[in-house]
């Protein structure tokens, strides 16, 4: 029975690690200047965590083989761990206590340039407006200012999905609202979120980026997307029954395109 | 502060049949009443959870039979995406709460603690049996939410406000059924206060002559550094619980901001924080993963020594660790909240302890690992799955250090990587433990013992079948599968498909082998043979008396311990390789 054990342990745990080592399944290229960062970090994670797995549970596999006995108990005293708990506290802590120290340290650094570091100058400012259950967003206009946000006047039915008051507010009149978030290569971006009902997520897998929408709460969150191409945008935070289908696209241009996109949608409006 | 001869906590033993075995004060019926609650919860949760994988694997597809048991939810069978959302709200409550929650802490600690310290009973038998009814109630609250008029909660287990607290207007299941959820959490962290109280009260003052601290066995311990973890973390839990009722029933505004249009209407609400609610929720809901598995943890450490015929490593160590873990486990809860919107310095700060609880787990981990070193393992169905708890819990916890660190939690949150994280570490480990113990005191409980071979089977269909669940659901994850979706309908989801299949076949043919389990639970209960004292050489009180246990545990002659629980492996010439704690010096 112990020898069954040991056999299943250890095909489980070298099969999993299998998986992951030969990226099966696995992220999708990144297109941001900071993923790589992130995915340095996870694959230093993975590393230091498979090499941990596998050995955690090839040591278990192992003493259940060695010291199993089949129903007929023999007289084989048993023996202590050598040294008692000292070496198991001594392992545990300087191995996780380094990786711990390591991973902070790098880590927090990674976190800090997405998060606690400002835009760079000159960033391409986008509103962005969740709600149940779709994404919506908004563009300066000419002026390169936003007209202000009414509650009062949001509505699904008018399409006035920012609260607009273009009659009184100038500043809204140019401004300029689609289901897409265009935006040109190469760019710096930030994104205001503005969630109008409950909370939702931004989350572009390729972009190795995600953020929660909060009622209440205007979040920036500024990246810069580096390769061509359309992408999905999902939620990622329950939002109710549509949630499974909120969703818009990101479709990352040149800058030609962008600013020829641009002056149609200005144009248009 | 140990008691001489304990003065009698047991009230004389009742004689009508209901005082007996329905509205009995008697810790014993009560532990039992709490694991019949549990598995009647596990087998909802778990047929709930089948229900679900069938709709991820084949969308379309009508559940045969569904149709007429939910004939709004899924007309011809065919689940609607607020239905789905719906019976995984209420998978994970009633997962978390009353089967993680009830059968390791409230279910085995109420039978097994007052017997291993040596007591007649608990301090409190009636607040005892009050806490029991109570969970009832609320299970029962609960359930009844499946059956309003606009549906049950659909807002996960984490009911994250303002979409739980706005009411109708946010859409299906946001009306009366989410009130029951509020109302049945809010009474079952009751019925755990007061429970935690019970258990701690007991720990601390009934304990039988020559009974010392350092004495106690280890699921003593676990049970009472858990009722500690309890009475904070509940304490937090109600209190939210009740103002997120106000929120929806008394026009209060306390998770809901001014200016918040659903439905294309304005809410009349302002000044609240949904923020609040985090954190309340994950003050209470990080610690709540060691109240699920720190019993675990001490089954597992008391099974463990008996099947290897050696004491557990590190005895003080491992009570040590269990302290610290309780102490960090309060300062970790941000860790859910990275991504929050709450200020990105804090995740850091939260990151670190997070990291640090990690240590004494594996402390921990590895001491179990060292205590089946030089031993005489022998293999019973109880034996296997406490091996198998170490099996799934470093698989669960190391794919924490994942989630731990915002820079990679920034990729992974919201994926089916955090659902593998939490089902391997709290739900599948948690699982093991219950049933681990669940063979181990079974022949103690009923004085039946189970069928081995029907345990043995149960293990190895199980033991595989979860890996074969939860694993792939790590690869989901790195693929950037996003949870709590009813369907995939994005374009970068429609290759990780057939592997939603595999895992839905995989979770189906788990479940069925827990149909073993469930036989030879009821099978046992009556045709099993009869169980002697101490089946399986253990050390601790609950083998020093009658199986089952006479009413007042020890036949009016409370024990007095000269030994510790861990005194096993000895060569002392005797027949026997064990000491137990009763045995005279």
């Amino acid at each position: 029975m112990g020898k069954l054990f040991a056999v299943v342990v250890t095909v489980i745990a070298l099969v999993s690690a299998a998986i992951f080592a030969l990226h099966t399944w696995w992220l999708p290229p990144d297109i941001s200047t900071h993923g790589s960062r992130i995915d340095r970090q996870l694959n230093e994670t993975m590393i230091v965590v498979g090499i941990l797995f596998v050995a955690a549970q090839l040591a278990l596999a192992f003493f259940v083989w060695r010291f199993g006995v089949g129903s007929a108990a023999t007289a084989r005293p048993v023996k202590t761990f050598p040294g008692g708990p000292t070496p198991m506290v001594v392992l545990a802590t300087v191995l996780v206590g380094i990786e711990i120290l390591v991973l902070t340290f790098v880590g927090s650094k990674v976190w800090a340039g997405v998060y606690q570091t400002p835009p760079a100058p000159g960033a391409l400012q986008i509103e962005v407006q969740a709600e149940q259950f779709a994404f919506y967003f908004r563009y300066a206009g000419s002026d390169g200012k936003f007209g202000g946000m009414h509650p009062d006047l949001m509505s699904d039915a008018n399409e006035n999905f920012f609260g607009l008051d273009p009659a009184n507010d100038t500043t809204a009149r140019d401004d300029i609202v689609v289901a897409s978030l265009v935006i040109p290569v190469d760019q710096p971006i930030l994104l205001q979120l503005h969630a109008k009902d409950v909370n939702h997520a931004f989350y572009v897998p390729e972009l190795r980026i995600q953020q929660d929408f909060v009622p209440g709460m205007v979040i920036p969150l500024h990246f810069t997307a580096t390769t061509p191409g359309k992408y999905e945008l999902v939620c990622t935070q329950l939002c109710g029954l549509g949630h499974y289908n909120m969703r818009a696209f990101v479709e990352v241009k040149t800058r030609a395109d962008f600013d020829q996109w641009l002056k149609e949608k200005a144009a248009a409006q | 502060m140990t008691h001489g001869v304990a003065t009698s906590h047991a009230p004389p033993r009742p004689q009508s049949f209901l005082r007996r075995n329905v509205f009995s004060v008697d810790h014993k019926v009560i532990g039992r009443q709490y694991l019949d609650l549990a598995l009647v919860a596990v087998v909802t949760g778990m047929v709930l959870s089948w229900v679900m994988r069938f709709h991820l694997g084949w969308p379309e597809t009508p559940v045969p039979g569904l149709g007429k048991l939910a004939p709004t939810g899924a007309a011809g069978g065919v689940i609607t995406p607020e239905y789905y959302l719906a019976l995984m709200t209420m998978h994970g409550t009633i997962m978390v709460f009353f089967v993680l929650t009830t059968a390791p802490f409230a279910g085995f600690g109420n039978f097994f603690l007052p017997i291993q310290v040596g007591a007649e009973d608990m301090a409190f038998p009636r607040i005892n049996m009050t806490s029991f009814w109570v969970t009832l109630l609320a299970l029962l609250v609960l359930l009844s939410a499946f059956f309003v008029g606009d549906g049950p909660p659909l807002s996960g287990w984490t009911a994250y406000a303002p979409l739980s607290a706005v009411g109708k207007d946010a859409g299906p299941g946001q009306g009366v059924g989410q009130t029951l959820w509020a109302v049945s959490i809010a009474m079952f962290c009751v019925a755990q206060l007061l429970g935690s109280l019970n258990f701690i009260a007991t720990t601390l003052d009934l304990r039988t002559k020559g009974m010392s601290l350092a004495r106690l066995p280890f699921a003593t311990w676990a049970w009472f550094i858990t009722s500690v973890i309890g009475l904070v973390a509940f304490a937090v839990l109600m209190p939210a619980c009740i103002l997120l009722i106000l929120d929806r029933v008394a026009g209060t505004s306390f998770f809901i901001p001014a200016g918040l249009v659903i439905s294309d209407r304005l809410q009349p609400h302002a000044g609240g924080s949904p923020l609040l609610w985090q954190h309340l929720f994950w003050f209470f809901g990080h610690p709540e993963v060691y109240i699920a598995i720190l019993p675990g943890f001490g089954i597992v450490s008391q099974i463990l020594p008996v099947f290897a015929r050696k004491p557990l490593l590190g005895p003080r160590v491992f009570i040590t660790c269990l302290i610290a873990i309780a102490f960090l486990s309060y300062t970790v809860w941000g860790h859910h909240m990275f991504l929050s919107g709450m200020n990105p310095l804090s995740a850091t700060l939260f990151s670190v302890p997070t990291l640090v609880i990690t240590i004494p787990a594996a402390i921990v981990t590895l001491l179990w690992i060292g205590t089946i070193y030089g031993a005489r393992l022998r293999f019973t169905a109880a034996s296997l799955f406490a091996l198998g708890f170490v099996s799934v819990f470093v698989s669960g916890g190391l794919s924490g250090f994942f989630l731990a660190q915002p820079s990679t939690d920034i990729y992974l949150h919201g994926t089916y990587f955090v659902v593998a994280h939490f089902h391997f570490v709290m739900g599948v480990a948690a699982m093991f433990g219950i049933f681990a113990g669940t063979y181990f005191w079974f022949p103690k409980m009923f004085g039946r013992m189970m069928n081995e071979t029907l345990g043995k089977w149960h293990f190895w269909l199980t033991f595989i079948g979860v890996y074969c669940v939860f694993m792939p659901m790590h690869y989901l994850g790195l693929a950037g599968n996003v949870r709590r979706y009813s369907a995939f309908t994005d374009d970068y989801l429609q290759p990780l498909i057939p592997l939603h299949r595999f895992i839905t076949i995989a979770a189906l043919f788990t479940g069925a082998a827990q149909l073993i389990f469930l036989f030879n639970l009821i099978r046992s209960r009556f045709r099993g043979p009869k169980a002697p004292d101490n089946p399986w050489e253990a050390t601790t009180l609950e083998w020093s008396t009658s199986s089952p246990p006479p009413h007042d545990n020890f036949g009016g002659r409370p024990p007095v311990v000269s030994h510790g629980p861990n005194e096993y492996g000895g060569t002392g010439g005797g027949p026997r390789d064990y000491v137990m704690q009763a045995d005279p010096q």
